[in-house]
């Protein structure tokens, strides 16, 4: 029920927004402290085992948002299912990689930042950033800082999908989704029977429970 | 053979006591002293390749005939059957990602003549991946493998006391686990447990560089930036991480073992301490 109040209360609709570009900042961010040519955020999704394109900033923003492939294979697989960060360079010797990667986005990069998406103990996706400039040597307290950065992506994303199962929740056929549209309806004009009737019923579950 | 390892291959373990230690029987569990005043690099692993040593690759499985890699002693992988139950079969699929092959190429080069298995626990479905993990190492243990490399984690703490049991098991047994250290600010299993060898990165260039730290849960550092490592289709592929660092320590273990197959896993992590490029008696 907290979310029910987290979505309510931060407005259902806008929320979704929100956190979309809250995790678009952050692969932006994390593209341009890298000067890399893209970066990016899968979101794993589990019941598919698939990862979906979640926010790309470069290379493919724009058009790669809500692609798929399986999860458990390739650099991002391996990386999500060890929950350690992996940096690979000439990525392009990786035949099958770059194979499947270029059949599912058209851009076969040549280098890659992967890591996990961990918040609690759950693994939400994994943030990549792709094709540094080719002269940087990667050091150590670069996978440090991409592991901050992904720290940050995997709250905005853990943000992004509370709001969604909210609005999942609350819309359409939902079983709160009435409370939605009395939330919305409260909100047009003078209510002040409607309101007094909310309190009556907040009243009456408080006595009944 | 010195003497010191007949000893070991010939004591009949039903003979010894278990739980108390009865005056006569403490003849029966003299043991050696196996490290000398200087532990020195020489002393450690000088003229070692690994021979007699099994080591075994938890990981997404070993690619064979790797020019890098060479030879694959056995390849299994845990898969739930039909039943939904876990099983360790044969495996013929390879390597599902080139990690685990890029992890039996570095144990290999450091230590040429080891005999490697490969048991893989990714690659086959996302879900239940900790519950494979487990059975994975399990399997390892049961059939003592000197040093099991994990260059993996988990994050879910339901699964720390069945691993921490399991690392404990292992200790006792003398396998030797070297576990892969996270470099972000999250709680994983097993590098944190103290039965484990774990390991994080350093940026120098050499395989046989390392260091211990002083400050753990992360015991050591070994070679972890920019190597040039053994990956799928007989390739190679330029990687860094904490991953590559494991095989590193596990390569050394390894080498150590070789020569000096008696140690049990708490000298081993002495015999590193001693060895380390950080430790004065080490140049």
């Amino acid at each position: 029920m907290s979310e029910l109040e987290a979505a309510v209360g931060a407005g259902v609709l806008g929320a979704d927004e929100a956190h979309r570009a809250l995790l678009q900042a952050t692969v932006e961010v994390a593209r341009a402290i890298y000067g890399a040519k893209a970066a990016s955020v899968f979101l794993l999704d589990e019941a598919a085992g698939e990862l979906v394109f979640e926010a790309v900033a470069g290379e493919g923003e724009g058009e790669l948002i809500g692609m798929r492939f399986p999860a458990d294979t390739g650099i991002a697989g391996w990386v999500l299912t060890t929950r350690q960060p992996l940096i690979v360079d000439d990525l392009s010797s990786d035949t099958r990689w770059s194979r499947t990667a270029a059949e599912s986005t058209g851009y076969v990069p040549k280098s890659m930042m992967a890591v996990p998406l961990l918040v609690d103990e759950r693994v939400l996706g994994v943030l990549n950033v792709l094709d540094r400039p080719a002269e940087s040597r990667v050091r150590l307290s670069e996978v440090d800082l991409l592991g901050l950065f992904a720290n940050q992506a995997a709250i905005a994303l853990d943000l992004l999908q509370r709001a969604r199962r909210a609005r999942a929740a609350l819309a359409g056929e939902g079983r709160l989704a009435p409370l939605a549209r009395v939330a919305a309806r409260l909100e047009e004009g003078e209510r002040d029977t409607a309101f007094e009737l909310l309190q009556a019923l907040d009243r009456l579950l408080a006595e009944t429970s | 053979m010195s003497a010191a390892i007949e000893f070991h291959e010939h004591a009949d373990e039903e003979d010894l006591p278990a739980w108390s230690l009865p005056a006569e029987a403490v003849d029966r569990i003299r043991v050696p002293v196996t490290l000398p005043e200087q532990v020195t690099r020489d002393w450690a692993w000088g003229g070692s390749t690994g021979a007699g040593v099994r080591v075994c690759i938890l990981d997404s499985g070993v690619e064979l005939d790797h020019p890098l890699v060479g030879r694959v002693d056995r390849s299994v992988a845990v898969i739930r059957d039909d039943d939904g139950e876990l099983q360790v079969v044969d495996d013929a699929e390879g390597d599902v990602a080139g990690h685990g092959t890029a992890c039996a190429g570095i144990v290999r080069e450091l230590a040429p003549e080891v005999e490697l298995t490969s048991v893989r626990v990714l690659g086959s479905g996302y879900t239940g991946g900790g519950e494979i993990l487990l059975r994975g190492l399990a399997w390892a243990i049961e059939e003592e493998f000197q040093v099991v490399n994990m260059s993996l984690s988990t994050t879910r703490t339901k699964y720390v006391e069945r691993l921490h049991e399991l690392a404990d098991r292992a200790y006792f047994k003398r396998v030797l686990l070297v576990a892969s250290a996270h470099n972000m600010p999250v709680e994983s299993f097993p590098w944190r447990f103290a039965s484990v060898i774990s390991v994080g990165s350093h940026e120098e260039a050499d395989g046989l560089t390392f260091y211990y730290n002083p400050t753990p849960p992360v015991e050591f550092f070994g070679r972890g930036l920019d190597l040039d490592v053994a990956w799928l289709n007989g390739g190679t592929l330029r990687c860094t991480g904490n991953s590559f660092a494991t095989p590193h320590i596990a390569g050394i273990c390894a080498l150590i073992l070789g020569k000096h197959p008696y140690l049990t896993p708490f000298q081993l992590k002495s015999v590193l301490y001693q060895t380390a490029s950080n430790a004065e008696a080490a140049a």
